[in-house]
């Protein structure tokens, strides 16, 4: 297929940020051909950012380091290109949209790259009507881009980049901030891209499950700069990174392997298994302690609270307990009230109406240094939380601020992430690893109730697998039982993890109940195990025993 | 229909207006101007970032007429007249001559370091109003691409610099989730390393992404080219900036006055015409000059015209002098109030709730 057609060609690309250090990418091929969907994967902080910067000429020219190889454009070298020079046959779009925007509105913001390639002003005209038209945003045209939602952003940033007519979009994590409705309808754009206008695409994910159906190839990072690409379904046989969907293809054997929901349900009917589970099954912990340990009174309680964010109610009237040994999932569509939730229930927030108790107190009305005894908070962006120069700094000044005894944080840490190093600076530690410091910090006041905001995004799959066996274990906790509330966007992270699971909707709460349940209700907040074995599964970890009994 | 007036219509406006403040220090005339300027931007300002910054030129006003006093309070001389109080007199060794620390402070010193210091805060206001209602993005784009990296950086602070509020909120609001507060300095670091880092990042992100969507592109020129062009620009807005100047204050040398203009005008324009010949950029629904920009530049033109005027005509109203109170005529009043037209003129500022409005 390469050869004639091939767009982009990368050949032996090696990358390190200095010369004696470990290279992020070690001799890495990879050929884009045109009108091909590229798949990108590989574990936290295996280069794929790197590798995508490489293309679009942006490493190593803003983020330092030595670059050698090749880079290829429709056969010509563009290794010495700068991107703003390649801007008319590449278009990147980078994490976070919001960072990128240069212009106030929706409109002027698609027509700014054509305005710098100097295309003439009915042509402008044109090609940002057709890319309203194509992205779904026309009704968005005059908006104001600070007060688009999440989804509605990234569709504005993947079509400003699009008016260039380029023919290779480059697209770095395009739904990781995305809730999964919106995550769906910017995948949905991407393929009518691919299919309507030839162009190719190359995409990094994480969440390999909502993007593997979609991709032609894939490219796979092994996490020491090597690369291997070929079909989703060979590359995904032995990937150390799979959606919950190939695992279970692996699980029950089935070749090829599965890669959409609907091929695994025509299999699955072939499957001897018997009634689903009615209790999360619990493997890591005694089930009878977990019940002692279960309190029945809530450490957690709100009555119709209501909470004003400027003129606006971001919480209607929300009803909530949690109690300690249970892991609650918060979930709902970007800007539903979940972090104001999660703030209030801290105590930043105060009510504006009903009631709240955080381990009998309303937190609003509390100092800080209470509020921090009753709830931890682990912000979206846990770098907010980190200043110090190294982890055993940080450590020593959180057990100093909490008034603990030293070593506390250091012991925590060393539980939930082993092998940290104290002298590394917080900014050098992995995504993963630097939440885990960020959990400790806030862990070390020993407060019963554990807010978390957002704590997936850049995790891979081991790492959310991590995390989750680390919020079953604070929550259970013989000694000391937490309640543990988790904001996020994964339905995948949410059904591994959670006990019950409450979803928002424009500040209300629109169900809470037993995570079985609320994801059998509703479609868009199913894990894929469900999706393919019926309502009740939630976890490959669920199937895999009853699999073996039935068997 | 609710549309942003053109930027450069706005600074004109300004400048009139600073133009008007520099040639009267009569304090009726400067406190109407400051008025003025303030009910134009209250009622012509969008809810962008860059027009809540008004408030902050209002105080740095505010600021500079204490700090003026002050400064007359500590070294005034003592001159007759109604005095207010007396301080203790410091003499200053001989060296310093004629110099005397604190003394006795009389009315007519602090009328006159007001009356100075109200000038000085009428012009850092009017400017401060421009800066509050001309959107600096589209003023930018008015900027020759030669000048890529200054460009880039001028989108990067204006992006940016706003941003730094929600940043520090945010992680203000972090650190009081981590116990330890340890005296002011510690206290201070813990806020501003993690804002200046999320800053930086910003900042890189903002710029990487300018790049990767062709912001500076060079199109057929070569580097060299483009620094010769840079060059030519930077030099002959230098050579303004020095002619402007010596023509405006008189005890600056001649030489330094029509002719260093008149080089910096012609590098200018050189190096502008350069740049635009080298580098294709076009702008899409370019900001149009329609009536009520005019309006709005003849109403600064009138402030201006008409004060300096006034200066030059009725010089008792201009300068009143310290001694009596200060009085107004028809000609004055009437020239500071053509400053408010824009109230009129300009079209409803674009809010959030008004895009939405707008009619696709």
């Amino acid at each position: 297929m390469t050869g004639l057609t091939g767009l982009l060609e990368l050949r032996s690309i090696r990358f390190g940020y200095d010369d004696a250090g470990p290279r992020v990418l070690d001799g890495v091929d990879l050929a884009v051909d045109q009108g091909e969907l590229m798949l990108l994967a590989g574990p936290t902080g295996s280069g794929k950012s790197t590798l995508l910067g490489v293309v679009a000429g942006l490493v190593p020219a803003f983020s330092g380091g030595t670059l050698s190889g090749e880079v290829l454009l429709d056969g010509a070298s563009v290794l010495d290109v700068p991107a703003r020079d390649r801007a008319h046959v590449i278009g990147y779009v980078g994490q976070n949209p919001p960072a990128w925007f240069v212009t106030d509105t929706v409109e002027e913001e698609l027509a700014f790259g054509m305005e710098q390639l100097g295309l003439p002003p009915t042509t402008m005209r044109r090609r940002v009507e057709e890319t309203l038209d194509l992205l779904g945003i026309a009704d968005l045209r005059q908006r104001d881009l600070r007060t688009l939602s999440g989804g509605q952003q990234q569709r504005v940033a993947i079509g400003s980049v699009l008016t260039t007519h380029p023919r290779l979009l480059v697209l770095d994590e395009p739904t990781s901030a995305l809730d999964p409705t919106a995550a769906e309808d910017v995948l949905a754009t991407i393929t009518r891209l691919v299919h309507d206008l030839d162009v190719s695409v190359l995409l990094a994910e994480h969440r390999l499950e909502r993007v593997v159906p979609f991709a032609d190839r894939m490219c796979l990072l092994d996490g020491a700069g090597h690369a291997r690409v070929g079909a989703p379904g060979d590359v995904l046989l032995d990937s150390p990174i799979a959606p919950p969907i190939v695992e279970l293809g692996r699980l029950a054997g089935w070749r090829p392997l599965p890669l959409t929901v609907r091929d695994a349900r025509r299999r699955a009917r072939e499957l001897p298994l018997p009634g689903a589970p009615t209790e999360r099954l619990l493997d890591t912990t005694d089930r009878d302690a977990v019940r002692e340990v279960r309190d029945d009174r809530p450490v957690v309680q709100a009555r119709k609270l209501v909470v004003m964010r400027g003129r606006r109610a971001a919480l209607r009237e929300v009803d909530l307990e949690l109690r300690a040994g249970t892991v609650t999932a918060l979930m709902g569509r970007n800007g539903a009230g979940k972090s104001t939730l999660l703030w209030t229930l801290q105590g930043r927030y105060g009510a504006e109406r009903g009631t709240l108790l955080v381990a009998g107190d309303d937190p609003h009305a509390l100092r800080p240094e209470l509020r921090r005894a009753r709830s931890g908070l682990v912000p979206q962006t846990p770098a907010d939380l980190l200043y110090l120069e190294t982890v055993a700094e940080e450590c020593a000044a959180s057990d100093a601020g909490a008034d603990a005894p030293a070593g506390s944080c250091a012991a925590l840490l060393g539980r939930i992430a082993p092998g940290i190093a104290p002298a590394t600076h917080p900014r050098d530690l992995s995504e993963g690893q630097r939440l885990a410091l960020a959990l400790a910090v806030v862990l070390t006041a020993k407060p019963p109730v554990l807010l978390l905001d957002e704590p997936t995004r850049g995790l891979d799959y081991a790492a959310k697998h991590a995390l989750a066996g680390i919020l079953r274990d604070l929550a259970e906790d013989p000694a000391a039982p937490r309640a543990v509330l988790v904001a996020t966007h994964d339905v995948e992270f949410a059904a591994y993890v959670a006990d019950r699971v409450v979803v928002l909707a424009e500040g209300e709460v629109v169900s809470d109940g037993p995570v079985r349940e609320v994801v059998a209700e509703s479609p868009a907040f199913a894990p894929q195990v469900s999706k393919v074995l019926g309502p009740g599964w939630l976890t490959v970890a669920e199937v895999a025993p009853a699999l073996a009994a039935a068997r | 229909m609710a549309r942003d007036l053109h930027p450069v219509a706005w600074w004109c406006w300004a400048i009139g207006l600073a133009a008007g403040a520099s040639s009267t220090t009569n304090p009726l005339l400067l406190l109407l101007l400051v008025a003025v300027a303030s009910v134009c931007v209250v009622a012509c300002r969008s809810d962008q970032p860059w027009a809540r910054s008004f408030r902050l030129y209002l105080w740095l006003g505010a600021f500079v007429i204490v700090v003026r006093v002050l400064f007359r309070l500590l070294l005034g001389g003592n001159d007759a007249g109604h005095v207010l109080f007396t301080l203790p007199e410091i003499p200053l060794p001989d060296w310093a001559a004629g110099i005397s620390l604190l003394g006795s402070f009389s009315r007519e010193e602090l009328l006159a370091a007001v009356y100075e210091g109200l000038r000085l805060a009428a012009l850092l206001i009017a400017v401060g109003a421009a800066n509050a209602l001309a959107n600096p993005k589209r003023l930018m784009k008015s900027l020759p691409p030669a000048l890529y990296e200054i460009g880039t950086a001028m989108v990067v602070a204006i992006t940016v610099l706003p941003q730094l509020a929600d940043s520090a909120r945010r992680v203000r609001a972090a650190q009081q989730l981590r116990g330890g507060t340890h005296g002011r300095v510690r206290g201070l670091r813990r806020l501003l390393v993690p804002i200046l880092e999320d800053a930086l990042e910003r900042s890189l992100a903002l710029a990487a992404g300018m790049d990767a969507r062709g912001y500076g592109r060079a199109g057929s020129i070569t580097p060299a080219q483009r620094r010769s062009t840079g060059a030519l620009m930077v030099a002959g807005l230098l050579g303004l900036c020095v002619g402007v100047y010596a023509f405006l204050d008189h005890s600056a040398p001649r030489v330094l006055g029509g002719p260093m203009l008149a080089l910096g005008c012609v590098l200018a324009v050189a190096g502008f015409v350069l740049a635009g010949r080298r580098v294709r950029r076009t702008r899409y629904r370019a900001d149009r000059w329609r009536l009520p920009e005019g309006v709005v530049v003849a109403s600064g033109v009138l402030v201006g015209v008409g004060l300096w005027a006034v200066q030059h005509w009725e010089p008792l109203v201009a300068h009143p002098g310290v001694e009596g109170t200060p009085g107004l005529s028809l000609l004055a009043l009437a020239s500071v109030l053509c400053g408010v037209l824009p109230v009129w003129a300009a079209p409803p500022p674009l809010t959030v709730a008004r895009r939405e409005l707008v009619p696709a």
